[in-house]
């Protein structure tokens, strides 16, 4: 047994997930990744371990499969100090607007699934008197604009659930973090225009969660412009925000 | 497609840039392209880093896959920086043994343009620390190379300019250290002859570079600072300090594209004046620097290369043997000197031999000077190339945009080598890049 810390990272095979990762196990925390496919995930647990002197598992965990969670918990050799989702699916607004399937997968990806399997972390943390729980969440849950609702509304159901949590555990000893990234240069937004002044790549959102628990945070903006920009746009009266296209 | 350039942002190509995550995907691309190289971190000056249609930009492939602390020997995939490397190893006492004057370069990259550091006249090039590569040839094999195993396609592939196949991971020796310090000792030297000869009295020195002002003329024509450096011992550093300084992101960066008006021979001269009266002072006892500054002097500012506004610079760089090298590095400075606008960053430094076969090293002296892109430039360069042809020297492809088949040619005797290894990885000629069409290709009529 070792005396280290230990972070598991939900969604560990995405950028910001290896990011997350990376920034814990080179402040000497051992790893538990988890994602669809823990077999793709051994390189990068190799990745830490070869870095960091540190020790990275991997795990099966489909954010869909809620049925599969107390399993989930209870098969991890040890519980986390601190748990951190960075699950999410962008999906396509337009097929989303009609397409029931895509639609209802986008909620429960960004909405259900990591709302029910952070809550779950939070009995296991708050029967400890100890934890941190971090979850991304986006801009995007700020306001519904018209080029992302579906997944902004999954989002802002998301950081509703998270701001609540936060106020129940934080009594119990346990930290819940929300985090914004705004535009991230990942494998999700490739393709995409982003702007860039207001883009970050993953590893600066990496540094930044491991940052947040550290230092106790409850609510960050990744960078400091969007919490400028998202001010903007949530105080914008409906009859203009309507007219907006973006 | 996308428009893209190397450092020197000449020339500005466009291609289509891929960005595999798999090695199964890098494949595909290959197994597709009707032209294609790999990229790294697109720190090569010209167009070494362009595919001919299709570039692969390699920088997904960022994972260690095993260290071993004990012989410090090292498994990576090939879009690792050196950054990445020093800022995760050093703290744990092992460094690259070979750095360029960048640390924002892949391994893959390193590997394809045989880097050489400040050591590289008594250690080697970083070819020299690889001991072996996981290569995807043309043909679509995927194949571990070394210099027992096909050492022909290993040797090949060590300074290949990336022309034998996509480097996916490879294995090198990391050197293991006490501290991220180095002894440094400036030795100032008031013309060409005198930082000739104290490089060579720095031959002993693991590390010796000169910085030299090519504005100056006259009897101060090749005025240097030489740098000269070793290891420092755990001993050597206060208890109150680090022992591995952390490398600071750069503080400052060039956010636009300045005009060109910015440099000319008068900020130039201004520049140079007060960094030699400056490097002067510090002349004489040795102290200690952290590795960044030492090695990494131009990583501190971010974008440098936007000073040169948007028509960008082009570096020459050549290496005189031996022999012919004061006169015909004279001949050189007096040409650069008497036109002016070569800017502060000019490098002179001792190689010793070269380790692949198209390795840009050869015992002698080699001199890099930057010049911004102006109408007049090329044809001066050409008459640069005509003095580095005549003296038996050749240009560094990592640096160069703009050489001719015949300056190449000349410079590169084992080409004919180089160019059967190649053709039997790559039979149907899927991997070139703007500068193997440039240089290398069979001209298509």
């Amino acid at each position: 047994m070792t005396s280290r810390k230990i972070a598991l990272i939900l969604g560990g095979s995405s950028d910001i997930g290896r990011a997350t990762a990376r920034a814990f196990a080179k402040a000497g925390w051992d790893v538990q990744l988890a994602g669809r496919d823990a077999a793709a995930l051994e390189p990068d647990a190799a990745d830490l371990r070869a870095r960091n002197s540190v020790n990275a598992s991997t795990h099966h965990f489909d954010v869909l499969d809620t049925a599969s969670f107390d399993g989930f918990v209870a098969g991890l050799l040890a519980l986390p100090d601190a748990v951190v989702s960075i699950v999410g699916l962008l999906g396509v607004q337009e097929n989303a607007q009609a397409d029931l399937d895509h639609a209802t997968t986008i909620m429960r990806s960004n909405y259900e699934g990591p709302s029910l399997i952070l809550g779950l972390f939070a009995e296991k943390f708050l029967a400890r008197g100890s934890g941190a729980i971090v979850g991304v969440s986006s801009v995007a849950g700020d306001r519904g604009r018209a080029s992302n609702y579906v997944y902004g509304s999954a989002k802002a159901g998301f950081s509703a659930f998270l701001s609540g949590l936060r106020a129940r555990a934080s009594r119990g000893g346990v930290q819940v973090i929300t985090v914004k990234p705004g535009f991230v240069r990942t494998k999700m937004t490739e393709g995409m225009k982003l702007i860039g002044p207001l883009t970050v790549e993953a590893p600066v959102v990496g540094d930044a969660i491991f940052d947040a628990v550290q230092r106790k945070k409850d609510v960050i903006y990744v960078s400091n412009k969007w919490r400028l920009v998202m001010l903007i746009i949530k105080t914008l009266p409906e009859a203009i925000f309507k007219k907006l296209k973006f | 497609m996308a428009l893209i350039s190397g450092w020197g942002r000449f020339p500005v190509v466009d291609t289509d840039v891929l960005r595999p995550r798999s090695f199964g995907a890098v494949g595909e691309s290959i197994a597709r392209t009707s032209g294609g190289v790999a990229r790294g971190n697109g720190r090569a000056y010209g167009d070494a880093g362009i595919g001919q249609s299709q570039t692969i930009d390699m920088t997904a492939f960022d994972r260690v896959r095993s260290f071993d602390p004990e012989t410090g020997r090292i498994r990576i995939e090939a879009g690792v920086l050196l950054s990445d490397l020093i800022d995760t190893f050093g703290p744990r006492g092992f460094l690259p043994y070979v750095v360029p004057g960048t640390r924002f370069v892949s391994i893959g990259g390193a590997i394809a343009a045989d880097v050489h550091g400040k050591n590289h006249h008594c250690e080697g090039g970083f070819g020299r620390y690889v001991d072996s590569i996981l290569l995807l040839s043309g043909q679509g094999e995927t194949l571990e190379i070394s210099r027992e195993q096909n050492p022909d396609a290993f040797l090949a592939t060590i300074g290949g300019m990336g022309l034998t196949g996509v480097i996916l991971e490879a294995t090198l020796r990391l050197r293991k250290v006490e501290t991220g310090w180095i002894r440094e000792q400036v030795v100032p030297a008031e013309n060409l002859a005198d930082a000739i000869k104290a490089l060579d009295a720095g031959d002993s020195a693991t590390y010796s570079v000169a910085w030299i002002d090519c504005v100056a003329g006259g009897s101060n024509l090749g005025r240097s600072l030489i740098y000269l450096g070793e290891h420092a011992r755990a001993s050597e550093v206060a208890p109150d300090s680090d022992k591995f300084p952390r490398g600071a992101d750069p503080k400052l960066s060039v956010p636009i594209d300045l005009p060109s008006l910015t440099l000319n021979r008068y900020s130039i001269r201004a520049f140079n004046e007060l960094y030699f009266r400056m490097g002067a002072r510090r002349a004489g006892a040795p102290n200690l620097v952290s590795i960044f500054p030492y090695f990494f002097p131009l990583d501190s500012v971010g974008a440098w290369n936007r000073i040169y506004g948007r028509r960008g610079f082009l570096q020459h760089q050549c290496v005189i043997p031996q022999t012919n090298a004061r006169d015909v590095l004279g001949e050189i400075l007096a040409r650069v000197s008497k036109r002016g606008d070569a800017s502060f960053l000019a490098v002179l430094k001792k190689l010793g031999q070269g380790d692949g076969i198209m390795s840009f090293p050869l015992p002698g002296y080699t001199l890099a000077l930057d010049f911004p892109m102006t109408g007049s430039i090329l044809d001066f360069l050409d008459e640069l190339d005509r003095l580095v042809v005549a003296a038996g020297g050749r240009l560094y492809l990592a640096k160069d945009a703009r050489q001719s088949r015949a300056t190449f040619e000349a410079g590169y005797p084992d080409l004919q080598r180089f160019k059967a290894i190649r053709a039997s990885l790559d039979p149907s000629g899927k991997i070139r890049s703007k500068l193997s069409q440039r240089l290398f290709d069979e001209v298509q009529t």
